[in-house]
């Protein structure tokens, strides 16, 4: 058939071991790319998606070899090209748009400049011709005034108009494949909604092909029109998105589908137990066989062929998937969390300012703090025993802020922290006692930088014992071992190193360094968002069922709203540093809301086809807070006029106790959101 | 498994560490090469005083500029001393001076850059524009005064050459605390309350130690070519005892006649620097400290 763009016929790929074994990475795959087709393939870090991409323009990874197979664009194979015809094929024929356009933009050069060269080695036309293509270029992914955006340098645009740069400069070469690596991951929300449907627009408008790789389902629902699952190098599940995410047939699509947080749904979503095998370590059987619900003898023993089903349009690997064919996604169970907390207050931060201006003399000599317009201002929470408080926002927002503060590690400018309603936590970490250290500490959101590598596990969790507890001998070793199992690791874990341990062992080892303070708060920054998604539900169930246990406090922060509506049971929203909404999760996610938090449901990617995202106001990036007025009345698609620029607005509470920080009363708000 | 049995693996593991180092090292032909050279002159300077065929200070004029022979394989130079006795003898005080002043450069710079690169700030400035204005020196004129006032004694050559040696080596252990410092196990630490002296030893020295090791072998090499250099100009070792670098000196004048009294020195002196230099260059990758990384693509 002529309409095939890209055929990949039985690809292996693969690298020898140490000891000479062959280990594949892909394992015999085998799929098309038809012309205007957007394909989503999808699975979790080491699962091989990254290099059926790279293979799909004909890259193979340094110390990676083709096995067998070819990859066929227009009918040659494009691992088997000479490096010179390939140039030819590449950003001309296939482009690539990388994870991270702020590392693939050339730092030094304009903006114009490089796309300029991407179209001099691309295209045939003269300069005139490429002046006019540029601005074109510039104007068809988005960027405001192409003619002042072409001059600038990477570094003046924020990382949304890094990455639509990137997409222009792939479109230079009028390509008809874009090969989208994790695109969007990495942005904030809503401008990641902005970015998808502008790749949504440019694959109607042009018409290219694209393959979207990403480990995000909900980004993948977004896009694409067939979606591929793939799992420890191989092909489990393809087919038409619409029919994998209502109705995924193949167990691991299913769990992975129950493991994703919810906006709809309150609640930790189920865990799948175990991590994908690494390479080379599956002998005989189905790759996906330990973590399996669903399997039987037969699954341990054979391998099971992809099989393509007829009447559902779809490939499976599956022995059972018969079983799984009348079961729907919607049969969703999430672990309802009981809200613990006690009226006793723990913490309170009453007029917290921080800044992070540089201290001139005078201030040096009075040892204060003189700014204006700070980054964070006026941070009024209570915080009570045994809650689970979130502090969402995008980058910027000054949630991290707040944490560093609260853990000592930031001076606050003004304001008052207190713990147990009388214990005032001073600001600066060498002032505060070795047991205000113990009380709070912190997870962080990357266990590989927060593991000291040359450490062993027992090293790591025995540091806070020693230091607070002054253990020695077997009493830390008993210690140690029950902290491990408290969060589901053997005590032979003892010996292993970080680089030994996969991404959620290294995080639970970092939780049970946080518990073996014995903290009363736990600062939690970010911790799921380094995790593959079947992890990050482990990880949260592990959160609640400690904290259940010891009634710990949990300050959790996040950018992803799912994430949070699963675990907390109240909810802070910030925008550059203030404060819009405060209130129960429950009520937070409902309106009437706050304008801010408005934008940030409506950016949220559900993992199904039917749930758009609603773009409600523009993603732009605001440096600096506002001086006067409403903190969000850069972006706010509500404003009222004069009154939001010139005054703070005020707090409304709502019906149920929500606490909305807005100039238009809570009645119209509701009405308008409606 | 029993606990004891994790905790006895633990400790055995240093030493199969290292082993598995110096495997690795020796894996690459590089690194062989290096390895062997090295552990030649190093067995070569403890053996060389019992295998050496003549005195090493016999002067016989008799002898004088004698070409090589079987009797002085490598000829006699211009006092009719024996050549090969002298050559094997000569690496043995600059290989001791220069292995110690580069264990006392690794130390002092070492940990001088390290706290330099936790504490930072105004202590970090000055402390490190005083290092630059020392770097400004030229060492050479330093030394040079340094032992005319205090003599060529070990105790002063040692010291002094560790002094001079460790400046680069605090730039380099400062960079590389630098790079770990932001890391959120440090911030961990710091948030935890753990002392300066205890993040210093507990975290950043582990991460930190291979790359000092390296600069450590790469300045040595450096060391032995500038204490030879010494000793060629006359302040090093002082004669009779048998030095590279005083031989080579001695015997430069003649070499358009008696070029065997100066080869045998040349090639001790440079052979032992390029196997250290390959022997630190093959640490460095077995390490995963390459320096001459490529670009992925």
């Amino acid at each position: 058939m002529t309409d095939i763009i890209q055929k990949v016929k039985n690809l292996s790929i693969g690298f020898r071991s140490k000891k000479g074994e062959e280990i594949l990475i892909l394992k015999n795959i085998s799929t098309n790319i038809k012309k205007g087709e957007t394909v989503g393939i999808v699975g979790e870090s080491g699962s091989g998606k990254s290099t059926l991409a790279l293979a799909m323009m004909g890259y193979v990874k340094h110390g990676l070899y083709t096995i067998g197979g070819e990859c066929q664009f227009n009918s040659s194979n494009l691992l088997k090209m000479k490096s010179k015809d390939l140039e030819k094929i590449r950003g001309r024929k296939i482009a690539m748009i990388p994870q991270n356009a702020g590392q693939a933009l050339t730092p030094n050069l304009k903006i114009g400049y490089q796309i300029d060269e991407a179209l001099q080695l691309h295209s045939d036309l003269d300069e005139k011709e490429r002046e006019k293509k540029i601005s074109e270029l510039l104007n068809k992914v988005r960027l405001p005034s192409p003619e002042t955006i072409a001059l600038r340098y990477p570094h003046e645009l924020s990382g949304g108009q890094q990455q639509r740069v990137a997409v222009a400069m792939a479109l230079a070469g009028t390509p008809d494949l874009l090969l989208l690596d994790e695109p969007t991951t990495g942005l904030d929300v809503t401008t990641q909604a902005h970015v998808l449907e502008l790749l949504n627009f440019i694959a109607k408008d042009t018409g290219t092909s694209m393959v979207y790789v990403s480990h995000d389902l909900g980004a993948i629902a977004q896009v694409s029109d067939r979606i591929i699952v793939m799992y420890s190098g191989e092909i489990v599940l393809e087919g038409p998105s619409r029919d994998i995410l209502k109705r995924p047939i193949h167990p691991y699509t299913h769990g992975l589908l129950k493991s994703i947080p919810k906006l709809s749904l309150a609640g930790l979503p189920e865990s799948m137990p175990g991590t994908q095998p690494q390479p080379g370590t599956i002998q005989s059987g189905c790759s996906f066989f330990d973590r399996c619900n669903f399997s039987d003898e037969n699954c341990k023993n054979n391998s099971p062929k992809l099989e393509f089903l007829k009447d559902l349009n779809t490939s499976v690997r599956c022995f059972n998937y018969e079983k799984l064919v009348n079961e729907s996604q919607a049969s969703q169970t999430v672990n309802k969390i009981k809200n613990k907390s006690q009226d006793k207050e723990i913490l309170n931060l009453s007029e917290v300012s921080i800044s992070y201006a540089k201290q001139k003399l005078l201030d040096q000599i009075f040892n204060r703090i003189s700014d204006d317009n700070p980054t964070v201002k006026d941070i009024n929470i209570n915080i009570k025993k045994g809650e689970t408080i979130a502090l969402v926002g995008e980058s910027g927002s000054g949630k991290s802020t707040i944490l560093k503060s609260i853990a000592g590690l930031l001076r606050t400018k003004d304001g008052l922290i207190r713990f147990d309603e009388n214990r005032n936590l001073s600001s600066d970490l060498k002032e505060r006692d070795p047991n205000d250290l113990r009380i709070i500490q912190l997870i962080f959101q990357n266990p590989d930088e927060s593991l000291n590598p040359n450490h062993t596990v027992e090293e790591i969790i025995a540091q806070p014992l020693k230091l607070y507890f002054g253990l020695k001998g077997e009493e830390l070793k008993k210690n140690i071992i029950d902290l491990l199992q408290k969060v589901r690791l053997g005590e032979f874990y003892t010996s292993r190193y970080p680089r030994q341990l996969s991404g959620g062992e290294k995080q639970r080892v970092a939780v049970a360094r946080a518990f073996a303070a014995k903290p009363d708060i736990i600062l939690c920054d970010e911790v799921t968002s380094a995790l593959d998604v079947s992890v990050q539900a482990a990880v949260l169930n592990l959160l609640q069922q400690l904290k259940e246990d010891f009634g710990t406090t949990y300050i959790f922060v996040s950018h992803d709203l799912a994430v949070v509506r699963a675990i907390s049971d109240r909810v802070a929203v910030l925008y550059q540093g203030r404060l819009c909404e405060v209130g129960p999760s429950n009520d937070v996610y409902k309106f009437p809301s706050h304008p801010y938090t408005e934008v940030l449901l409506g950016a949220v990617l559900e993992p199904d086809p039917d749930i758009k995202p609603k773009l409600v106001a523009e993603d732009i990036v605001e440096e600096r807070p506002p001086e006067k007025g409403c903190s969000f009345q850069g972006r706010c698609s509500r404003i009222v006029g004069d009154i939001c620029k010139k005054e703070i607005p005020p707090w409304q509470l709502t019906d149920s106790g929500n606490a909305i920080r807005c100039h238009i009363p809570i009645k119209e708000l509701q009405k308008e959101q409606f | 498994m029993k606990l004891d049995n994790i905790y006895k693996e633990e400790k055995k593991s240093a030493f199969a560490k290292l082993s598995e180092i110096i495997i690795t090292m020796a894996s690459r032909p590089s690194g062989i090469i290096g390895l062997s050279i090295l552990v030649f002159h190093i067995i070569l300077a403890f053996i060389s005083p019992y295998i050496a065929p003549h005195d090493f200070k016999a002067i016989d004029p008799t002898l004088m500029l004698q070409a090589p022979s079987a009797e002085y394989w490598f000829g006699t130079d211009d006092l009719g001393r024996d050549v090969f006795t002298r050559t094997i003898l000569g690496g043995r005080t600059a290989l001791t001076i220069t292995f110690f002043g580069s264990l006392i450069a690794l130390l002092w710079g070492g940990l001088l850059g390290i706290f330099c690169g936790l504490v930072g700030g105004k202590i970090d400035d000055v402390v490190m524009r005083i290092v630059d204005a020392f770097l400004s020196i030229p060492w050479i004129l330093a030394m040079l005064l340094i032992v005319s006032l205090l003599g060529t004694s070990t105790e002063v050559l040692i010291p002094a050459l560790g002094f001079f040696y460790g400046k680069g080596i605090v730039r380099v252990a400062r960079a590389a605390t630098h790079d770990v410092i932001a890391k959120d196990f440090i911030v961990s630490a710091r948030a935890r309350g753990h002392s300066n002296f205890s993040i210093i030893w507990n975290e950043i020295i582990p991460n930190v130690r291979d790359a000092i090791l390296v600069e450590g072998a790469m300045r040595w090499s450096w060391m032995l070519l500038g204490f030879s250099s010494l000793s060629f100009l006359g302040f090093g070792v002082s004669p009779p005892t048998p030095d590279w670098g005083l031989m080579i000196s001695n015997a430069r004048g003649l070499m358009s006649f008696a070029y065997w009294a100066v080869i045998a020195p040349i090639v001790g002196l440079s052979s032992l620097i390029i196997g250290i230099n390959l022997t630190a260059d093959a640490f460095a990758k077995a390490l995963g400290i390459d320096r001459s990384t490529k670009a992925p693509v």
